[in-house]
């Protein structure tokens, strides 16, 4: 180097710049490019993601609902008085085929009256039935209310706007006719879906919500967070503040690193052999799940704990120990609310983790068709991506958008816990 | 750091024949020349040695601190000033696998030892960092800090008593007054150093330990420090480790000189920046290595 140096002028090595300055500009172009693209790419791809799940799923919020003549008929319902007894025989369904039958009396077969009867969903009778709980005054009158259709007469309702003819399905000329008719008297609207935030799983689509799944999701997380918080901080503190530096610290660091990389189907296994079949804790339960999730977001929390624990300078504790503060009042008086801010981010992080994770709560039965909304951390419950998972594996057709809503609602818990670490993190965070 | 420069020594004197006078100096004395022990100690250091893992950073230093007087350490970066005056507090016990050994007291009594608490020692050992720590709290808090956790206050009334006075000592008062709740870290650099000064004289230390306090300040407010140094005399005996000689002249009764782990000299500060006994004081002082 130093010997072409010597034999080059200045006027030459200041051309050999230049030139060399062409192709390093076009280098840091190109890299700048490949940046631009992938960034790009990125916001492609999640914009694709979002469309098509919105355009999917947001049907889900509507359902359509058929307008009704019923009257509480006692001689049709076989009650004459209304009670807790009465009201589990009377017969509802005998009252909407009665009014269904009225609004279309031109129906007569018996194949036609099936048709007919399928119009409205089978779950219609226990509005009526709630109805005439709450109001017994009802009985004998006629009132005129709103019931949810059949899942196969949304979905034929909902295609109409995609195309003239629709999606028929199982839907016959005969039904999409009187569908027709009702729509166009204005007997059949679609209105804001309640179920699907009031009600648990369902067979039939349109009585299908997510609201036992959330609350399942709820009471998951409300464990995992519960035990996985103040373990992990705790080891963490542990770990960075009064143990040694040896192979054994060494060993249990890289043992935690390990374990954040275990596909987490292998922590279902362990909870299944474990809490399940030793500790013989009840199958499906939050419970488990809860724990299960725990062992799986320790280790994120233990190591973004350490981080924030690392990255408090060394001075403030220093200035603490010099005043004759004990290692513990250092800690918990100077450390700790330094690297909170950074401990909450990472628990918040592992929280949405263990959120959308599916797989360890197949092993430990919370996969199973739960209808009942559970109402503590041992009843049988599912979580919200098991409940996707389970909707998609679902033939009807009215599951697909149902599937897409709760990706919907799912991701929108997901942005706003993240959206709450990163606020949180802002407001906590000091500067020194 | 210590160690580094402990091992680059070894190998210059290996390297260097020439330098034999020296070399025997070095390794051979445990001898200390002038006067490093005084009547009326606070604190006495007898045969400290200090290592890291398998490096010695500290031979055998004898020395004793003595009643309301300043001594300063000098000495070239590396030469374990810094590490001997952490001993006198046991900060070095934070430092994984440093080990001291000798015979350390304050007032006849030992500081290390299978019994002896590390809080009270603290206590009454106090210590300035090289740079201004202050808590990220008020300024209130960070004065207050100290006698809350040794419960010295009582009640309120007397925190603030105590707040105020320490400030007062430190000569801060008058600046920050009125912004007691404020942050202690928008202080200017050399307000955070006094206000590192008041919270460490608010647990009334008989001792106070100074790690280069005014290396990151400009020289106003090196002058306010070492004023105030002078003023703390009267009530605290201090040991400050400085880099700059100008300093150690200025503000100490006593200048104890290190070199590679070893303390070389002590004596009257006068004596040893005018005329000084050993030959590498002398080279110190007047420059030619540090």
């Amino acid at each position: 180097m130093t010997d072409t140096n010597r034999n080059l002028t200045q006027e030459q090595v200041r051309q050999r710049i230049e030139q060399h300055l062409a192709s390093r500009h076009r280098k840091e172009k190109v890299f700048r490019g490949l940046g631009i693209a992938s960034v790009a790419f990125g916001i492609l791809a999640v914009l694709v993601l979002f469309t098509d799940i919105i355009s999917k799923g947001s049907g889900a919020f509507v359902q359509s609902a058929i307008q009704l003549e019923v009257t509480y008929d006692p001689l049709v319902l076989g009650i004459d008085k209304v009670d807790e007894e009465s009201l589990t025989w009377a017969n509802f369904t005998g009252v909407i085929r009665e009014a269904l039958r009225e609004r279309f009396p031109k129906v007569q077969s018996r194949s036609e009256k099936r048709e007919l009867y399928s119009l409205v969903s089978s779950g219609a009778p226990f509005t009526l039935r709630k109805r005439l709980q709450s109001d017994p005054e009802l009985l004998g009158k006629t009132q005129t209310v709103w019931l949810t259709a059949d899942d196969d007469v949304d979905t034929f309702v909902k295609s109409l706007s995609d195309s003239k003819e629709g999606f028929r399905g199982r839907t016959s000329d005969q039904k999409a006719e009187w569908i027709q008719q009702l729509i166009d008297s204005g007997e059949l609207k679609k209105r804001f879906n309640t179920t699907f935030f009031t009600q648990g799983d369902s067979r039939e689509p349109e009585q299908a919500g997510i609201r036992a799944a959330l609350l399942g999701s709820f009471f998951t997380l409300l464990v995992t967070l519960v035990l996985s918080f103040p373990i992990g901080v705790a080891a963490a503190i542990y770990l960075e503040e009064y143990a040694p530096k040896n192979k054994w610290t060494d060993l249990i660091e890289v043992n935690i690193n390990n374990l954040a990389a275990v596909p987490s189907i292998v922590f279902g296994l362990l909870g299944l052999a474990i809490f399940i079949n030793f500790f013989e804790l009840p199958r499906s339960a939050p419970l488990v799940g809860g724990l299960v999730l725990t062992l799986m977001t320790l280790p994120t929390i233990i190591i973004s704990s350490r981080a924030a624990l690392k990255a408090v300078p060394p001075s403030i504790r220093e200035a603490a120990l010099g005043l004759g503060a004990s290692r513990m009042q250092t800690i918990f008086h100077h450390v700790l609310p330094l690297a909170m801010p950074g401990m909450l981010t990472g628990a918040i992080i592992g929280m949405a983790q263990a959120l959308g994770e599916t797989a360890p709560l197949l092993m430990i039965g919370m996969v199973a068709f739960i209808v009942d909304v559970p109402t503590g951390i041992t009843d049988p419950a599912t979580v919200l991506p098991v409940q996707i998972f389970l909707w998609a594996d679902s033939p009807e057709r009215a599951f697909v958008e149902r599937t897409s809503a709760a990706i919907m609602v799912l991701l929108s818990f997901l942005i706003a816990m993240n959206t709450a670490a990163v606020l949180l993190r802002k407001k906590l965070e000091r500067r020194w | 750091m210590d160690t580094m420069t402990l091992d680059a020594a070894g190998q210059t004197a290996a390297s260097q024949p020439e330098s034999a006078e020296r070399e025997a100096v070095d390794t051979n004395t445990s001898k200390t020349v002038g006067k490093p022990f005084c009547d009326d100690a606070k604190m006495r250091m007898r045969n400290v040695n200090v290592f890291y893992g398998e490096t010695q950073a500290i031979h055998d230093i004898s020395l004793d601190i003595g009643c309301n007087e300043v001594v300063a350490m000098i000495g070239p970066s590396g030469c374990g000033k810094s590490t001997f005056l952490r001993c006198l507090n046991r900060m070095n016990d934070t430092i994984e696998d440093c080990r001291v050994e000798g015979e350390l007291t304050l007032d006849g009594e030992p500081i290390y030892g299978q019994k002896v608490d590390v809080v009270p020692l603290r206590a009454r050992v106090g210590m300035v960092f090289q740079k201004p720590n202050p808590f990220p709290k008020s300024i209130y808090e960070n004065v207050a800090y100290g006698p809350k956790i040794h419960g010295i206050a009582r009640r309120r009334a007397e925190l603030d008593e105590i707040v105020e006075n320490s400030l007062r000592r430190a000569g801060l008062w008058n600046e920050v007054k009125d912004r007691l709740d404020q942050p202690g870290t928008g202080l200017s650099g050399g307000q955070q150093q006094r206000l590192c000064i008041a919270r460490a004289i608010a647990v009334s230390p008989e001792v106070i330990l100074m790690d280069e306090p005014c290396s990151a300040l400009d020289p106003i407010a090196t002058a306010r420090i070492e004023e105030l140094i002078n003023e703390l005399r009267e009530n605290y005996t201090i040991a400050i480790v400085t880099h700059s000689m100008q300093q150690a002249a200025r503000v100490s009764q006593r200048t104890a000189y290190f070199h590679l782990g070893r303390l070389v000299e002590v004596n009257d500060t006068e004596t040893v920046f005018t005329n000084p006994q050993h030959e590498l004081t002398e080279a110190y002082i007047t420059g030619r290595f540090g």
